[in-house]
């Protein structure tokens, strides 16, 4: 019964990560790419993890400690991962604007007009 | 030896890799192939944890959190030098 | 000194969790036990003032409980529905991006980054960069909706829902 949950918990990880890839190839420009990027593989290791989880618990209520070792060490994982992702996805998207790159289609684009006026304003200081 | 589900998961995940590793190589410019790289992160990190499970060992998800740290420091680091300016 | 307390009991017990299983007073052995409580002094008292800065109130066990309630219910259910959002845009590729401006009046450091990191996980939305001095965010918006670009910034609720009230239960 157990074993059939880990399996099912593998199939939505693996859905989610292969989706990640499809939208990578797929998307026009940067920031939509980073979307699926970012949340569809941090939502695919949240599954996958949880399936190790599972089953690093269901070997400790069989009388190993290896298991519990197991599922400890992998929420130490999930953790780091659920941490660390966001914010390296954040710090991207904030490069790649500062470096120049539009994105495609955009409708609005309240962040070009402020960034726009700074730079004016840093000339002139460098002038006067 | 390896269970054949264990397998099956990793061939997927490899699959992963693969796409993301065109993006990297196609991607036109320097942002598009660090979401490519990053992606690539996550994704070892995962197949590390399957890993561990698979051998019953428990370094291999050492290595992972160990690996999740510093491919955070190395994303931070590019994306700060891409963005210019002052560190 | 609190901070320095503080510090070294948050890394006292993730050198414990990392430890489990090496030995027999209770999981640990003798000399993991030693070394890692060394480590844990030298290490709050070099970063004690940089992770707690003068602010003590997220030692409240309520907003522990809060964060665990908002990290299991609403958080992870704006989750999958981002990843079901973003799977209909990959197969279908229907998209209306722009980049908007919302202003969440959060004052603490903390609190902005929970919500900038939820923003970047839930629905069609990733956090581009920050006013410092105001604390308004800029949000890359997959699917603009029309009716919310009437004013000067965007509505919180068109982007993160309620999620701005549950952190600043948690974080102010």
């Amino acid at each position: 019964m157990l074993e059939i949950l880990i399996y099912i918990l593998l199939g939505i990880g693996i859905f989610f990560n292969v989706l990640a890839g499809v939208g990578l190839l797929r998307f026009p420009d940067v920031y939509t790419r980073l979307h699926a990027g970012t949340k569809c593989t941090t939502f695919g290791s949240i599954f996958i993890c949880g399936s190790v989880i599972i089953l690093g618990l269901k070997m400790w209520y069989q009388g190993s400690t290896d298991g519990s070792v197991l599922a400890i060490h992998t929420v130490g994982a999930l953790v780091a991962i659920l941490l660390t992702n966001p914010t390296g996805a954040h710090a991207i998207a904030r490069a790649a604007h500062k470096s120049g790159v539009e994105p495609v289609g955009a409708v609005v684009d309240s962040l070009r007009k402020k960034s726009t006026k700074k730079a004016v304003k840093k000339k002139t200081e460098v002038k006067e | 030896m390896m269970d054949f589900e264990y397998l099956v998961v990793l061939l997927a995940l490899l699959f992963c890799v693969i796409m993301a590793m065109i993006r990297v190589i196609r991607g036109p410019t320097a942002p598009d192939r660090i979401v490519g790289l990053d992606t690539i992160n996550t994704i070892v990190i995962s197949g590390m944890v399957i890993f561990g499970a698979a051998f019953n060992e428990v370094i291999y998800i050492d290595v992972a959190i160990v690996y999740a740290l510093l491919s955070f420091i190395t994303t931070l680091f590019i994306a700060k030098y891409l963005e210019g300016g002052d560190f | 000194m609190i901070a320095f307390i503080v510090t070294t009991i948050i890394c006292f017990i993730t050198y414990l969790l990392l430890t489990t299983g090496s030995g027999t007073i209770g999981l640990w052995s003798r000399e993991e036990l030693l070394f890692g409580f060394i480590l844990s002094l030298i290490v709050g008292f070099v970063t004690g003032r940089i992770f707690v800065k003068e602010d003590f109130r997220m030692l409240n066990p309520v907003r522990w409980l809060t964060f665990i309630a908002y990290a299991i219910g609403p958080f992870f259910m704006g989750m999958a529905k981002a990843n079901i959002d973003v799977a209909y845009r990959v197969i279908t590729g229907k998209i209306n991006p722009g980049i908007v401006k919302i202003s969440p009046d959060l004052k603490t450091d903390l609190g902005i980054t929970m919500l900038a990191n939820s923003i970047t996980l839930t629905p069609g939305t990733l956090s581009v960069d920050i006013d410092e001095d105001k604390n308004d965010l800029y949000i890359h918006w997959i699917n603009v909706n029309e009716e919310a670009l009437k004013g000067e910034s965007v509505d919180c609720k068109y982007i993160c829902g309620n999620f701005d009230k549950w952190i600043r239960r948690i974080a102010e």
